[in-house]
């Protein structure tokens, strides 16, 4: 039994660092071509964008939401803000009233249908080159479409993501997801590079309208259509960019409660999405999605489960034995602990262990490096391991049993609505 | 535009990993190696103890009991067992610490007996328990006895406690095992006061027994150490 627990680990710990490695060579690689911009500049030309706004009882944000898209470095007469009230039931119709003189937005009430299908009315009044959505929990900077269409002078390039920064983290909750979002910034772009993007986030990610008509529009695709849609493209052959530098700020959840409901819908979103387009998985023609973003995904979702279980059967074996000591000799003895350099673990996989944590924090300096121009360090990466491994199995674990069970956790469901 | 499969770059990567993971094994075995030299080296100086006492016990005969019972250092035999028991479980069962194991078994024989000796000759009652256990299976009773024991030898620091594997394939240990007529079925057994113990023995049992037998007296815990609970 041991030894089989110890060969899957070893295993595990292989193909974790195995990802890191992947994405490091490709950061050594490629690194001189990630453009971070500062100076304003002007394009060419300015195509059309419709930038679409679901929501969904967002009375809080979505004024900040529609003033940030207004104060895109873009001109008015060229970028169409349509806002599709998914039947809110709070005063969110009532806020976007203020916006109704504004000759660029359009506002839209309908019932209650899921973002997607909110998405999809947007669409269809849609009659720019360039769409894209920003979730009414978000806020875009004032760069960030520039810099993003600059990305399509590549005729190739169907859909660029945006930078997704946690807004102005309050508590260790949202500065764990802080640390996260700045390493997904630096693997994005790696993925960015090899062709292998399999998410264009709900956040302001911009497409060729074409897209749509070729391929079809939004799906419910298990709550993750911003998955979908990128899994869609990459079986079509079509290219989706990241764009570093254009900022988009969201919110992050601010309990374990929240964060666990968000990311249960990921994760089942993941598995089923991965599910449905098995087909895809290790064929050559499809590259990197096929090959690497797929089943290292996979093997992240196994190493959670398989790490808890190990320091569940660790815990307890501690547990079991400190009992049996209470039992037998009273909680008043208490061994002497002699400290000895001799009982220092010194097996293989804590060497690799190590290996591993120090590529999750290279992971965060590179991020930070590609956002703000400079390897700065914070404790925020130890919120992230401390927090994540202690709850991420239990999301994981959730997501695996509903995607075994196909139980759907909804937008519909109204449980919690933020995407990325 | 479909995608190059780029498989060098897997090919690449999957061997600056194996890099990485043959540098950890070879990092793993040197400091396993350190760790049984290490071993090898305080089992060498126990050895070298034990013989020197036997042979200052042989020379001077009963003129020098004391000087000679305060050169063995059972704590360092102890702390070896500690060692090598670590060993096993987590630099994995080597030839060669099956080797030590052997050899600190012999050792702790060599102990016992000089250590008969010197209390006979010297009059004095020694505090010896003889243990055995086994590691061939899932043996609670022993983890539950090795808790006892440990707490007892906290408390009473002459106590020596010989710890036997009976899975150990050494003469000497199965000579012992045959003295006390020990049976794999009746793990734990201690011997204590030349009496047969078999299954698990309670605290308050064997504390009355090595009270009784050897008139220890309990070393009461410092006034002013500050982490440990308080005492019973």
């Amino acid at each position: 039994m041991t030894t089989v627990s110890s060969t899957i680990f070893f295993i595990l710990t292989f193909l974790s660092v195995y990802v890191q490695v992947f994405f490091l060579l490709t950061f050594f690689e490629k690194r001189k071509k990630i453009i971070r911009r500062k100076e304003n500049f002007e394009l060419e030309e300015y195509p059309g964008v419709t930038i679409v706004v679901p929501c969904y009882n967002e009375e809080k944000t979505i004024k900040g939401t529609i003033d940030s898209l207004l104060g895109l470095d873009y001109p008015k007469d060229k970028l169409k803000i349509i806002v599709v009230d998914d039947g809110s039931k709070d005063a969110t119709w009532e806020v976007a009233q203020v916006f109704q003189e504004y000759e660029n937005i359009k506002l839209i009430r309908k019932k209650n249908g899921g973002k997607y299908d909110a998405q999809n009315v947007g669409l269809l009044h849609t009659d720019t080159p360039f769409f894209g959505c920003l979730d009414s929990d978000s806020f875009v900077d004032s760069q960030a479409l520039k810099r993003i269409m600059t990305y399509f002078l590549d005729p190739d390039t169907m859909a660029v993501a945006p930078s997704i920064v946690v807004d102005n983290p309050k508590n260790i909750i949202q500065g764990a997801q802080k640390a996260e979002y700045d390493m997904a910034i630096y693997t994005k772009k790696m993925l960015a590079f090899l062709g292998g993007i399999h998410v264009t986030p709900g956040p302001f990610s911009i497409f060729r309208k074409k897209v749509f008509d070729e391929l079809g529009p939004y799906r419910h695709a298990h709550n993750t259509e911003d998955q979908e849609i990128a899994l869609r493209m990459q079986e079509h052959h079509y290219k989706i960019e990241h764009c570093p530098d254009a900022y988009v700020y969201t919110v992050a959840p601010n309990s374990v409660g929240k964060l666990y409901r968000q990311r249960q819908r990921w994760i089942y979103g993941f598995l089923r999405n991965a599910i449905d387009y098995r087909r895809i998985l290790f064929k050559k023609k499809y590259g990197t999605i096929a090959f690497f973003t797929l089943p290292s995904g996979l093997i992240s979702v196994l190493s959670v489960i398989f790490l808890f279980g190990m320091i569940f059967y660790n815990i307890t074996s501690f547990l079991v034995h400190k009992i049996i000591q209470i039992q037998v000799v009273g909680i008043g003895s208490v061994s002497k602990f002699n400290f000895d350099l001799f009982f220092f673990d010194t097996k293989a996989i804590f060497f690799m262990s190590i290996v591993l944590y120090t590529s999750i924090l290279v992971s965060l300096l590179i991020g930070r490096q590609i956002l703000e121009g400079k390897f700065r360090f914070s404790f925020d990466v130890f919120y992230f391991m401390i927090i994540y491994s202690a709850v991420a199995p239990f999301w994981v674990l959730k997501a695996i049993f509903n995607a075994i069970r196909s139980k759907q956790s909804s937008w519909t469901l109204e449980i919690d609505k933020r995407s990325t | 535009m479909e995608q190059q499969f780029d498989w060098k770059r897997y090919v690449i990567v999957f061997f600056i990993t194996l890099g990485l993971f043959l540098t950890a094994i070879y990092l793993s075995n040197y400091f396993n190696n350190r760790k049984l030299n290490q071993l090898k080296t305080i089992q060498d100086n126990i050895s070298i103890d034990i013989l020197s006492s036997e042979t200052q016990f042989s020379l001077l005969s009963e003129l020098s009991c004391k000087s000679v019972s305060d050169s063995i250092l059972s704590s360092e035999l102890n702390e070896l067992g500690k060692k090598i028991e670590w060993g096993q479980d987590n630099i994995g069962n080597s030839s060669e610490l099956t080797y030590l194991k052997k050899y600190y078994s012999l050792l702790e024989i060599k102990d016992y007996l000089l250590m008969k000796k010197i209390s006979a000759r010297c009059g004095v009652k020694s505090a010896f328990i003889l243990y055995f256990y086994t590691t061939a299976e899932n043996c609670g009773e022993c983890i539950k006895e090795g808790i006892v024991l440990s707490t007892l030898k906290d408390k009473y620091p002459e106590l020596r406690v010989y710890s036997f594997d009976f899975t150990t394939d050494l003469s000497a240990v199965r000579a012992m095992l045959d003295i006390y007529k020990i049976k794999d079925t009746k793990l734990p057994a201690l011997v204590v006061d030349e009496n047969v113990l078999t299954g698990f023995t309670s605290i308050e049992d064997l504390e009355k027994r090595i009270k009784d037998s050897f008139k220890l007296q309990e070393v009461i815990p410092e006034a002013n150490s500050p982490k440990k609970g308080s005492s019973n």
